[in-house]
């Protein structure tokens, strides 16, 4: 894809982003969940797609979102904005935090041991925020109302949600044009080979990691404030849908490339919802009838099939 | 001349088997010294004691008056000690040019200067030495798409992206075509007298190792058998006997 047509697309999705919800207010929240999963996608590529380090656990970046900005809106009785800008503020910096703390701890396992013990660490988080009477324990959280009127609330939150996935998106995009991209693939390749030729992959592994923790925990304080109610298991630390979504949606993208994660969000969230909405009841069903066919399929995903058939023609 | 690098009484084991027993050596600065001795002798331990991917169990390595024993490969790594493998290893789903960039020594610097795309003239570099292994017509094929020859080609190309100070080289014309070996015989040479470095080379074929290497040493069941130049261990009854058994 050339540098043009990047922009091109990126300024239409934009424009779908914003438009979207203004010509049609009964899918606002439609457009943002959908944002909310590009952004899932894009920070598990950073290390599933580009590092090779396959992470159920990421999940944990967006529950500390969650809870961080649901405490401090809770606790520092401040107005709603101020609450919410302390609040994804916080939970951003906890998350940067948990991703150097758990990365020293975990980022030197590696293959299927690493996406074990980050499956570990997803369930372990869900349990803790469950028992634990501050953060509400199980019975989970309860969010300050939006104070401005009832359409005006749905904007605010696709927009904001737009804005980060955009932000995510930009900055994966100036990342992989880097040398630090460079990086994140040799370690991919072969690990032993980039610390043999001396680069600093401890550091470079888990800044990362911070790099997703940032972007998910934006993303997590938001969504929480959307949604109104954060339960500890199934919406903060939901490994079991969004943490599993993550890994799907980057895969049936393409994983490794630039615009898969985004792609496999759209047609992850759209087929999502059309499941919902045809096969009610069967829903779930259907949903591992497709993550069977995208896993069997399109292992190389959607991007990865495309540059096949493409080299394919030009071999002809 | 000064050692660039000194083995001193270095023993490894691994569990009962002892890989490298009491071994010594010196590397002068700017020679070629080859390694040799029959498969299973050590050579490729003693390469992972030097390079740090192996623990010393006894004894030192200095590189330039240090000691390193204690440091693991990716610190010695940009102290100037690299080394390629047996095994040839580099990054197959990534393109040559990519493989090159991310090999300067460049890349060995902190978060903050890898945040910055690969600069024109490090991909000059890159493109001048990949023409210097013949590979330039290949700089935009992924890697792993090579034959092994040419993947060698590549790791070797990879390693003087890296500016090595000292670079241990294992069987680096192993599977590769015998017509292109005189080619890369002269290659290891013009690296060691143009650019600079040093060379540390295991090498089982001893028409190659006896034309590139000043100063050998021959290994065997661990130990240092003999070393001197490539005539006198031609000539040793010993390194006959190793390799060919007792007559």
């Amino acid at each position: 894809m050339s540098r043009l047509s990047d922009w091109h697309i990126m300024g239409a999705l934009a424009l779908t982003g914003i438009a979207g919800p203004l010509l049609f207010p009964a899918f606002a929240a439609q457009f943002a969940f959908l944002w909310l999963m590009v952004t899932f996608a894009l920070t598990w590529d950073i290390l599933g797609g580009r590092m090779g380090y396959n992470s159920f656990g990421n999940i944990v970046f967006f529950g500390i979102g969650c809870y961080a900005a649901a405490v401090i809106q809770r606790d520092m009785g401040l107005p709603y904005f101020e609450g919410l800008a302390l609040g994804l503020a916080a939970g951003v910096v906890l998350a940067v935090l948990a991703a150097v703390l758990l990365g020293s701890a975990l980022l030197g396992i590696r293959g299927h041991y690493f996406a074990i013990a980050t499956l570990g660490l997803a369930v372990a988080s869900g349990e803790i925020a469950a028992g634990w009477r501050y953060v509400g324990a199980g019975s989970g959280m309860a969010l300050p109302l939006y104070p401005g009127a009832l359409g005006e609330r749905e904007l605010f939150f696709t927009w904001s949600l737009l804005a980060v996935a955009a932000l995510c998106f930009l900055f994966c995009r100036f990342l992989y044009s880097t040398r630090f991209g460079l990086a994140l693939n040799a370690i991919r390749d072969d690990h032993d080979k980039a610390d043999a030729m001396g680069l600093r992959t401890t550091p470079i592994k888990i800044f990362a990691w911070c790099v997703s923790a940032f972007f998910l925990a934006l993303s997590g304080g938001l969504a929480a404030n959307m949604i109104g109610f954060i339960d500890p298991r199934d919406v903060a630390f939901a490994g079991a849908t969004f943490g599993v979504w993550m890994v799907l949606m980057a895969i049936l993208g393409g994983k490794g490339t630039l615009w898969g994660p985004v792609l496999g969000a759209i047609v992850f969230h759209i087929t999502q919802e059309i499941f919902w909405t045809y096969l009610l009841g069967w829903q779930r069903v259907a949903l591992g009838a497709l993550i069977v066919v995208i896993v069997v399929f399109f292992p190389q995903g959607i991007m990865g099939w495309w540059a096949e058939w493409r080299a394919r023609r030009e071999a002809a | 001349m000064s050692a660039l690098l000194e083995v001193r009484n270095v023993t490894k084991r691994f569990g009962g088997v002892v890989a490298n027993s009491n071994i010594s050596l010196r590397v002068e600065k700017g020679e070629i010294a080859g390694l040799i001795g029959p498969n299973g002798s050590g050579k490729s331990t003693l390469f992972g004691c030097i390079a740090g991917a192996h623990a010393v169990d006894e004894g030192e390595v200095f590189f330039e008056g240090a000691p390193i024993k204690h440091l693991r490969t990716a610190p010695i790594a940009r102290l100037g000690l690299v080394r390629t493998y047996q095994q040839t290893r580099i990054y197959g789903a990534m393109s040559c040019m990519e493989n090159m960039a991310i090999s300067a020594r460049e890349a060995q610097g902190g978060l903050l200067s890898l945040l910055r795309p690969v600069p024109p003239a490090t991909s000059r570099r890159a493109e001048d030495l990949l023409a210097f292994v013949g590979l330039h017509e290949k700089r935009e094929e992924k890697a792993a798409r090579l034959s092994f020859g040419q993947q060698k080609l590549l790791e070797f190309a990879m390693a003087l992206m890296n500016e090595p100070k000292l670079l241990l080289l294992d069987e680096p014309t192993a599977g590769i075509n015998p017509t292109l070996i005189n080619g890369l015989i002269d290659r290891l040479r013009r690296a060691n007298s143009e650019l600079g470095v040093t060379l540390l080379v295991i090498e089982h074929n001893m028409r190659v190792i006896m034309n590139l290497a000043q100063r050998i040493t021959c290994l065997a069941h661990g130990q240092v058998l003999a070393e001197g130049t490539p005539d006198d261990v031609r000539d040793d009854a010993r390194v006959l006997d190793a390799y060919l058994g007792v007559a």
